[in-house]
This record gives C-alpha cells, structure tokens and sequence, in this order.
C-alpha cells in the first residue's frame, strides 16, 4: 500500500500488554470521524488485538507496517 | 553545604522513601550534610487498598488514615504546603502558601487522582460509584445496602487505572456479599472490560474464566464506554452497545496532578526510564508510584518497591559513588475471590505472574498484611 499519511500519531512502544490497544482507544475516542491515527507498537500481540477492536467498532483497518523493532498500525476513525 | 532531598507526596511511594532515606544516610543527616523533606496537602497518610472493604461494610473510610507525622521517622521534616510548580532548570518549587523552596534531590510522588468527569455522564450526582476515596466508597455502601435486585454492572472504563486487582476483587466479593445476604438469585452481575479478555494481565484473565462462570457473572469484553446516561440507566459504548444498568460501579479514568505536565516532566503520566526511574526531561529528579509512565500496574507495591531503588540511587550520587540500583518492575497484588478466599500475583517486566488457586489461608494474609502495612509505610517491612 502506498504511503498513508496519519493525522495522528500514537507512539506506545515500550508500552507493556494492554498498553498500545488502550493508548490508540484512548486516541479514538478524543478525534474526529475521519481521522487517520498511526498507533506505534512494539507488542506482537498488538497484530491480532487492534484489528479485532477496529472491526469490532466498526473503524477502518488501513494498514500494518512491519518496521522490524515496531509496527505502525493506521486506523481510520469512522 | 547541606544537599536537599525533597520529596513531593506522603502517599507510600513518599513516605516509604522518607523514611529509608534518613535511615540510609543516617550518619550524612545526622552531620546536617543532608535534609528530607516531604511536601504534602494532607496530614494523614491514606491506605487506599482499605476503601475495597468499605462498600461491604467491613471497614469505615477512617481506618485508611493515620497521621502522616505518626509514620515518618523524627529526622524526616514534613511541609504542608501544595506544590504549585516546579522549576527543574532552577531546582526550586513554588508551595500555594506563596513561599517557596531549593532541592537539589526531588522526589515526585503525586500519585494517580479518579476523574471520573473525564467520561461523560459520571461525575457528581450523576451514576457510576466507584471505591477509590473514602467519601464515594461510603455511599456506594449505601447504594449496596438497599440494592436487592436488579442488574449490577462493574464497568472498567480507565486503563490505566489504580489497583488492577480492585475491579476483578470487588466483583467476586460483591456475588460473595450478595450470596451471603440471601439476594443473589435476584441479582444479574455483569462486568465489562475494554479490551478483548477480562483482564489486561493474561494469567489473571485466565484465571477469571472458569471462577465468573461458575459464579454466574455475566462478561462483556471490548466494552469501551463512551458516555452514561444516568436517567435512563444506560451505557453506550464506543462500539456501538447499548447497556442497561440498575446499580453502576464504574472503575473512573485517573489523570495524573496538571503539575508534571506544567513542568516538562511528561505530556501525561511523568516520564521516567522505567529501570531508573530518573526523569527523561529533567536531572536529579525522579518519579516513584503511581504518577509514572512504567509499563507495570498503578498499585502501592510498585511504589514501595520502586522507592526503594530510588533511595538507593540517590544515596549512591550524595556519596559521590555511581548508582547501581534498577527497578525491574516488581509487583506483588492480593486478589480476593469473594469475602472469604483470596489469591495474590507476583510479576515484573519481564516475567508473568502465576495465578494459583484462591484459598482462605490468602484471604487472612491479605487482611493481616493491610494491618501491618503501617509498617510498611515506616519501612520498616
């Protein structure tokens, strides 16, 4: 996927198990419909458990970049 | 010249530092080469695990408070003042009495305040009670004392939030409560976490499994809740849920003093190295407790655990040696599992805790240890 340019960025690396998911629901919840957020993640379990949550609430999974010490998971706030 | 250790905040990780520091550099004190200051607004100490025991009429919200001078060693000076700002650059603090003061060591310690008004439709005269102060634990044992039917929710909304064995204790020991009162046939329970299992610490989500079905607790997980409507008894949720509720227990939001934010010290919760526990934005300050970014739980042992590497480290640099003390993240939580059995968890950054079988012979520790836990406030344990 071509680059994704984020509004936001959430940067939870070194943020321990559930840290990251709550970091980027805490940062949904404050912006608006629309908005692009880059959450940055150094827990593997984040790859299945922001995914589940965004289809859950029904946001927009862009992309998972794999950035070799971290991810960069791009959500789109419906 | 006389070098300034102050210390702002008389909760554990305040008061527990106080106390090792004159008893580690006893002979520096005792010369006048060093002082200890606390700075604090509130002359008690307050034993916050003690609140859990109040809605079920176990405990009055006063037998969390003693003394703070009662518990601190006579070489500890106590200034009771509120801190206003700090000036890192400066090494100085402005107090709200208008004076203020030089450190040369500083110590923050402000812990973690509910703020409940952060989620919309909670707050003041409004649903949600929660147990983490005196006052509200209080009126949630009255909500309780009545409450003979109808659907009780505990709703973990704040992540990170104090205590993370509070929720999963309160809602064991509420079945127990009700079970005991001859009323819990008539009473629906459900608890309801934000992300995708019960609890954020996995062994312990585990451990809830089998112990909530078996107790009939209903579970709602990926529950984020927007806003409450406390008129109609309903909480809507960031996906889409709408939730009716009789009597709501609502673990708050918790927000860190506006002062660490005010000083460069982090753009939320203080930010430390989590082995050193020294400032990332400042020099000769350090953060201990609840008031930090460390990836472990808000909870009181972190914060005796923690003040203790602090203490150390500060210790090493007044006596010119290079510190060696690292936090590894040491946590250790009692769980009760109803009102009269109860577990506890051991675990740091790099190992998870192993959840054993609750038993009552934990339940009595955990009541003996909150006893005793006035010494640990002493440091003496």
């Amino acid at each position: 996927m071509a680059d994704i340019e984020a509004d936001v960025t959430v940067d939870a690396r070194g943020s321990a198990c559930p840290g990251p998911l709550m970091d980027l629901i805490g940062k949904i919840k404050s912006v608006d419909s629309g908005t692009v957020v880059e959450l940055l993640t150094g827990d593997e379990g984040s790859k299945n458990d922001v995914p589940e949550w965004v289809e859950e609430a029904g946001h927009e999974l862009l992309d998972t970049v794999d950035e070799g010490e971290y991810y960069s998971i791009y959500v789109k706030k419906s | 010249m006389t070098e300034e250790i102050v210390i702002i905040g008389g909760g554990t990780g305040g008061t527990v530092a106080a106390n090792r520091l004159v008893e580690t550099l006893e002979t520096e004190v005792d010369a006048g080469e060093v002082t200890v200051t606390i700075v604090t607004d509130d002359p008690d100490h307050v034993y916050k695990p003690t609140f859990l025991y109040v809605p079920f009429g176990k405990k009055e919200p006063e037998d969390a408070r003693r003394p703070l001078v009662d518990l601190v060693n006579r070489r500890v000076d106590i200034v009771y003042d509120r801190v206003t700002a700090i000036d890192t650059d400066a090494k100085s603090l402005d107090l709200r009495d208008g004076a203020s003061m030089d450190y040369d060591y500083l110590v923050v310690g402000t812990g973690a305040i509910p703020d409940p008004e952060n989620t919309p439709g909670l707050g003041a005269d409004q649903d949600g009670h929660y147990f983490y102060d005196g006052e509200a634990a209080a009126t949630l044992r009255e909500e309780l004392a009545s409450f003979d039917e109808g659907h009780l929710v505990l709703s973990v909304i704040g992540t990170p939030h104090v205590c993370p064995a509070a929720p999963v204790e309160f809602t064991m020991m509420v079945d127990s409560w009700l079970e005991k009162r001859g009323v819990r046939e008539d009473v629906e329970i459900t608890y309801t976490y934000p992300i995708n299992r019960l609890h954020g610490v996995k062994p312990v989500a585990e451990w809830m499994v089998p112990r909530f079905e078996e107790r009939d607790i209903n579970t709602e997980t990926f529950f984020n809740v927007e806003s409450v409507d406390s008129d109609a008894g309903v909480i809507n949720t960031l996906e889409g849920k709408e939730f009716e509720y009789d009597l709501l227990v609502a673990i708050p939001e918790f927000k860190p003093a506006s002062l660490i934010a005010e000083a460069g010290l982090g753009d939320d919760w203080m930010e430390v190295n989590k082995h050193t526990l020294e400032s990332d934005h400042a020099e000769d300050v350090w953060g201990i407790g609840d008031i930090t970014n460390i990836p472990t739980s808000k909870a009181g042992s972190v914060a005796h655990y923690a003040s203790g590497v602090v203490v150390d480290r500060i210790a090493s640099e007044i006596r010119g040696q290079t510190p060696t003390a690292h936090f590894e993240g040491d946590t250790v939580c009692f769980i009760e599992a109803g009102m009269d059995e109860g577990t506890y968890i051991k675990f740091d950054y790099e190992n998870a805790p192993v959840v054993r079988d609750e038993n009552k012979f934990i339940h009595w520790a955990k009541l003996a240890y909150n006893e005793s836990y006035w010494l640990t406030a002493r440091g003496l344990i």
